[in-house]
This record gives C-alpha cells, structure tokens and sequence, in this order.
C-alpha cells in the first residue's frame, strides 16, 4: 500500500501540470513510449538496476517528445497525431526488443499493464525496503524537489509560456523537464502498479483537484491527498473483493472524481443544481411580492387569496414553497386565505417594482423600445438591480415619476 | 536627440518558408507611444513576437537600445492578446502581477515581500485592489486586461510591447489603459501597441508603424498617418508579394 501511495502521489504532483497544460495524454503516451528505452538500457547493462532504467527512460522521454514537437512543426502533421505516430511506434519497438532479446526475463507484458503490487512484499530489498518501494520513493522525491526548486517557472510557462520564454525561462526546456519527470517516474512505477494506475495516476487526481479549488499550491497538495486516498481505499477494497491491487486504486481515484464531478461546492452539478433552485425560488418570491404591491395599488382593500395567487405565479410546487417561504420569513401575513403585505414586504416589493418601471421608462427612453414590449424584459431584470444601479437608471432619466404605462415609479 | 529605443533592421519573418514579414526596417526614439496599424494577416502581431523572439527570424536583426534581445530582455514587458491564456487556471489575480515579477527575479530565486509590494502596487495602478484575491476566470473581459496591465507594470520595463489591449474591453477600461500609456510615456518609456481602431489613432499615439506584409510607413502620427498612406496600407495586398511568397513555399516540397 505504501508503495501506491508513493506512486499515487509522485504521479499527481506532476499530473497537475500535465492537466493544466492541456497534455494529459501525454502521460499515457509516455508511459508507453519508454519500453524500448528500458529494453535497451537493460541489454546494455545486462541488469535491471534502478540506474540505468532511469536513465534509459529519461533519454527515451527526451527523444520521444523532440519527436513529436518536430513531427508536429516540421512535418505539419497535428500535435495528436504526431503523438500517436511516435508513441505506438516507439512501443511497438519496445515489444518487438522484448521478444527478440530478452523473453522470458524480467519483463512480462501483463504485468507492465496490470502491475503486481500484490508481490512487492516479498521483492528483494534495497537498504532495508522492498525495491518497488525503493524507487518509487526514490520518484516521489525528485519530483517534489523538482516542483519545490522550479515551482516559480512551472507556474509561469505553464499559464502563459510565451511570457516565460520572453522572460528567459525558456517554455521549451520546462517542457522537456517535465516530460523527463514523467517518463522516470511511470518506469519506477511499471513493475509495481502497471502502466494503467501510472496513466491514471498523472491525470485523474489533477483533475479532481481542478474542480474543487482554484490555486495551484492547494490544488497540487489536493491531488497528492487524492492520490493517497485512492491508494488506501483501493487498497482496502480490493482486500475486500480478493481482486488486483493497481486495478482497484484506479477504480477508486475513478469514484473520487465523479464525486468531485457531483460534489464539488462551486462547479460540480449539485451545488449548481442547489444555486438554480435558490435563484428560481427567489424569483417566485419577488414576483409574489411585487403582485401583491400591484393589487394593493389599484385598490387598497382589495388582496388577493393564496388560491389565486398561487395561480398567477403558474402554480406548481414552487409558487407554493414561494407562498409558504414568504409568510415565514415575514414579507406576508396570512388571514384567513387572504394574503396581506406585511410592513417589511411592501417596502421589499416597492423597490422591486420601482426598479421594473425604472426599467421600462429607460428601454423606452434610451432604447427607443414600442411600449408593448418592455414589460417582459423589465420583468426578468427587476430581479437583479440593486440600490446602485437604480440610482444610476434615476439619474440617467427625464421622466422618474411615471413609466411608460402612465404608472406612477414609487421612491 | 532623444536615445533610440527600439530598432529592426531588414527583418524578414516566414512561417513554413513563406515570408509574412518582409525586409522591416525602422527605428523608433524612445518616450513615445507607438501604435503598429494594418489590416488583418498583415503581421502585426508577429511583428511584436519576432521582436522578443518568439519566432524566428529568417534575416535581419532586432535590438533595444543597440542590443539584442537576449541580452536587454529585463528591459521589455509583454503584454500578449487576452485570447492567448487560460483563463481557468487556478490562480488568483495578485498571482498573476506577480508573475510580472519572476523576470527580474531570474531562475531559482523565489518572489518575497518585496516583490508582493510591487505586485500589490501594480493593481492599485489599475484600480483592482479589491478583486487581488479573485480567481481569474470570474473576470470580465476589461477586468482581465487590466490585470495584463498591472503585470506589465510589474515586469518594470523599459519597453512596452502591447498585442490588441484594447480587444474586448469596455469603454471605462480602454480610457484607463490609455492614462496609463500616456503616464509610462511621461516617465520615459516607450510603448509599442497593436491597435486595431484606426479611428483613435491620432488621438492616442504619437508614432505610428503602418504595416501590411512589408513596411508602408514610420514616423510620427502628424506626417505619417496621411490618407495616402491609409490608402496603401489597406488597399489590398500586393498580388506581386503574395505570388513571391507562395511561390517560396511551393518550392519547398519538391525539393
């Protein structure tokens, strides 16, 4: 579980600036693009130390995206395409040297898909800890010095790359940077959690934390706590369901993004779903009120019962919260069936209405609007302008005591 | 004589061997407002990113003040077109003066107190002291431009390069952009703007740079921007350049 969470996390810090720069699939595509890299690192050092793994998945990370960028800009074809040419060609190398040189050994295809964190406990050791763990700590904290050094120049060229370059921190060789960070850290993580876990590692807690916050250092710390819960909770239920480690860590940081997706208190479909509702049920309310002040104006003894005026607002389950809302929060009084404005509810409705015929008067005024068509526009915006704005309508008019209709603007 | 600012020295600029920019040469002193006026695809903007070296070039040199770029580049703020960005990136509007800042601060090295006062400062110029804490994708169009400019202001340069600040932004914004240029003018710098209103280019510029695939005019608004020159800037292209050019990138291939 450690070595997951290790994983997880070295993988979302760096994943946030994958996201942010629009290059997610460059993590997939990269973490695939490397075999070759560690197949020939392996051939020429007849081992399958930590060393020259790295740096043979850092020369391949280079070379792979010098590939894709001149592809992209010299040959003209699309930078997604130009991705996908190099990428599968640079894999099917890599499996291609599997087969030839080295079958049967350390490196199984399966596992690099599906990972065999189940193993990790009964790996050979390096300095007291399990190898897997080993290297992905060793990722986890290079990668952390990395963002912590240069956390000012990722910042920059990642948000307008232009202004970095301008600046003299080249965008390019951040690019580069990063794609090496990336590339190093899916080979430390490949014999542990499989290639899936790393794709989804660099992405989806990024993502996550994208939706839920919006500074770069909380949402970098959000996606490595993403990560890890994603590891724990993974870890537990695939426990709990006897299946494969990596695959469940990815099926949860999976739920952790949906949850995000439905959750999130400023972007995610509740919340929004909660804001309409609020604003709908204002509206019913407002335009409640504002009936009320019409019908006291044509006639003072007259009101109107809650019968009717449920039905003038449309009827419908919202009128009557509306109606309900209304007298509890004191803009109302109820007697018997007949609803009555309250002290509070005539002065609210009373600048509702002056800033409809506020309106009016202006569309017509300064807009040369025909009569009959400024009562529904007025009726939409009367919800949203305030004291300030109605101040300015009254400064900019020539008639602010009437509106077009003959009706007299209340103060 | 006043320094000279800003020179571009038989500059031909090409994309795919195709020349958008050919054989520019001007000189501009400094202290002056400048505005660089064509019509659309007549390379200004590129004429601005060849200048700080965002592009490369295919002859000619660049300098300010008698230098080339890389070495002055602390001396020159950027302001790129609003559109170029994403404006949902999560950072706040002081993160993004501050920004402003990171030049001069050179590699490594991280902002502190001293350059947060510039920053702060900065969006008091611009009058948006009050929105520093708001993320930048709750701004408006003006709001967001005004926060360019307050980075700039940040980056403390000599020489001003401006793409299109003007676009998308309300009249109360333009006026205040305009203060501003002309209170960075008074104080000695010289700015070089896209402007796309041709309208407003007497009443804001002194200079004016006339382009349209080469060099019509430079000089200052009074003896430059005559109907003549108008005329020959936006009176179509010139078939004879675009011919020349497409023949170049025809070439190409077949080689």
């Amino acid at each position: 579980m450690l070595t997951g969470a290790a994983t997880n996390v070295a993988c979302a810090l760096i994943g946030c600036f994958l996201v942010l720069r629009r290059m997610s699939m460059m993590g997939d595509a990269l973490s695939h693009a490397v075999l070759p890299g560690l197949v020939v690192a392996f051939l020429i050092s007849g081992s399958t130390g930590i060393l020259p793994l790295f740096l043979g998945a850092a020369v391949v990370g280079l070379l792979t995206t010098f590939l894709t960028q001149s592809l992209h800009q010299y040959a003209r074809v699309p930078s997604d395409a130009s991705m996908g040419v190099v990428f599968t060609t640079m894999f099917a190398i890599g499996v291609v040297l599997v087969k030839k040189y080295v079958s049967g050994l350390h490196f199984d295809i399966a596992c690099v898909y599906e990972g065999s964190l189940e193993l990790v406990p009964f790996a050979d050791t390096i300095a007291g800890l399990p190898r897997p763990l080993f290297t992905t700590l060793i990722v986890l904290i290079v990668n952390l010095a990395v963002l912590i050094v240069l956390w000012k120049e990722f910042k920059i060229s990642s948000f307008d790359g232009n202004l970095a370059t301008t600046m003299g921190f080249s965008s390019t060789a951040i690019h580069y940077l990063l794609m090496t960070l990336v590339a190093v850290t899916a080979v430390a993580s490949f014999e542990a959690v499989g290639s899936i876990l790393v794709v989804a590692m660099l992405i989806v807690p990024a993502a996550t934390a994208h939706l839920l916050c919006d500074r770069l250092a909380v949402m970098v710390a959000i996606s490595a706590g993403v990560g890890i819960a994603a590891s724990i909770l993974g870890y537990w239920a695939a426990y709990y369901f006897d299946t494969n480690i990596a695959g469940m860590m990815t099926v949860a940081v999976g739920v952790l993004y949906a949850l995000a997706v439905l959750f999130s208190p400023r972007y995610g479909i509740c919340s929004t779903l909660v804001r309409n509702f609020q604003m709908s049920l204002r509206v019913f309310r407002e335009d409640l009120l504002a009936m009320l002040y019409r019908v006291e104006e044509l006639d003072a003894s007259k009101s109107l019962t809650a019968t009717e005026a449920r039905i003038a607002l449309g009827s419908g389950w919202l009128a009557r919260l509306a109606i309900s809302n209304l007298i509890r929060a004191g803009g109302i009084g109820k007697e018997g069936d007949q609803l009555q404005l309250t002290v509070q509810g005539r002065s609210d409705a009373r600048q509702l209405v002056r800033s409809h015929r506020l309106w009016e008067t202006y569309l017509v005024e300064h807009l040369g609007m025909p009569l009959d068509h400024v009562h529904e526009p007025a009726n939409r915006i009367e919800h949203f302008i305030d004291e300030k704005l109605r101040q300015e309508l009254d400064a900019e008019l020539e008639e602010k005591s009437q509106d077009p209709h003959g009706r007299e603007i209340p103060e | 004589m006043p320094a000279t600012a800003f020179e571009v020295h038989d500059m031909t600029v090409a994309y795919h061997r195709r020349p958008v920019l050919w054989d520019i040469d001007f000189t501009l002193p400094e202290g002056k407002l400048v505005g660089i006026v064509g019509p659309n695809g007549a390379g200004k903007t590129t004429l601005i990113k060849a200048a700080l070296g965002l592009v490369p070039l295919a002859s000619g040199k660049v300098e300010i003040y008698g230098k080339s770029y890389a070495e002055q580049r602390h001396m020159v703020g950027y302001v790129p077109q609003r559109e170029s960005v994403d404006w949902d990136f999560p950072v706040t509007v002081r993160d993004v003066v501050l920004m402003g800042t990171y030049g001069k601060l050179g590699w490594f090295r991280r902002p502190g107190r001293a350059e947060r006062e510039v920053a702060d400062r900065c969006l008091e110029q611009v009058g948006m002291t009050a929105l520093a804490n708001r993320q930048i994708r709750q701004l408006s169009g003006g709001q967001q431009q005004r926060v360019f400019l307050a980075r700039a202001l940040a980056q403390d340069a000599q020489v001003y390069f401006f793409d299109e600040p003007f676009s998308g932004v309300d009249a109360a914004t333009e006026a205040a952009i305009v203060k501003l240029l002309q209170s960075l003018r008074a104080s000695g710098k010289t700015v070089l703007l896209v402007h796309h209103d041709i309208q407003t280019v007497r009443e804001y510029f002194d200079y004016v740079i006339l382009l349209n695939m080469r060099l019509i005019a430079c000089g200052p608004v009074d003896t430059t921007f005559t109907n003549e020159n108008l005329q020959k800037t936006y009176g179509g292209r010139l078939t004879i350049l675009d011919e020349a050019a497409e023949a170049m990138r025809q070439r190409e291939p077949n080689r």
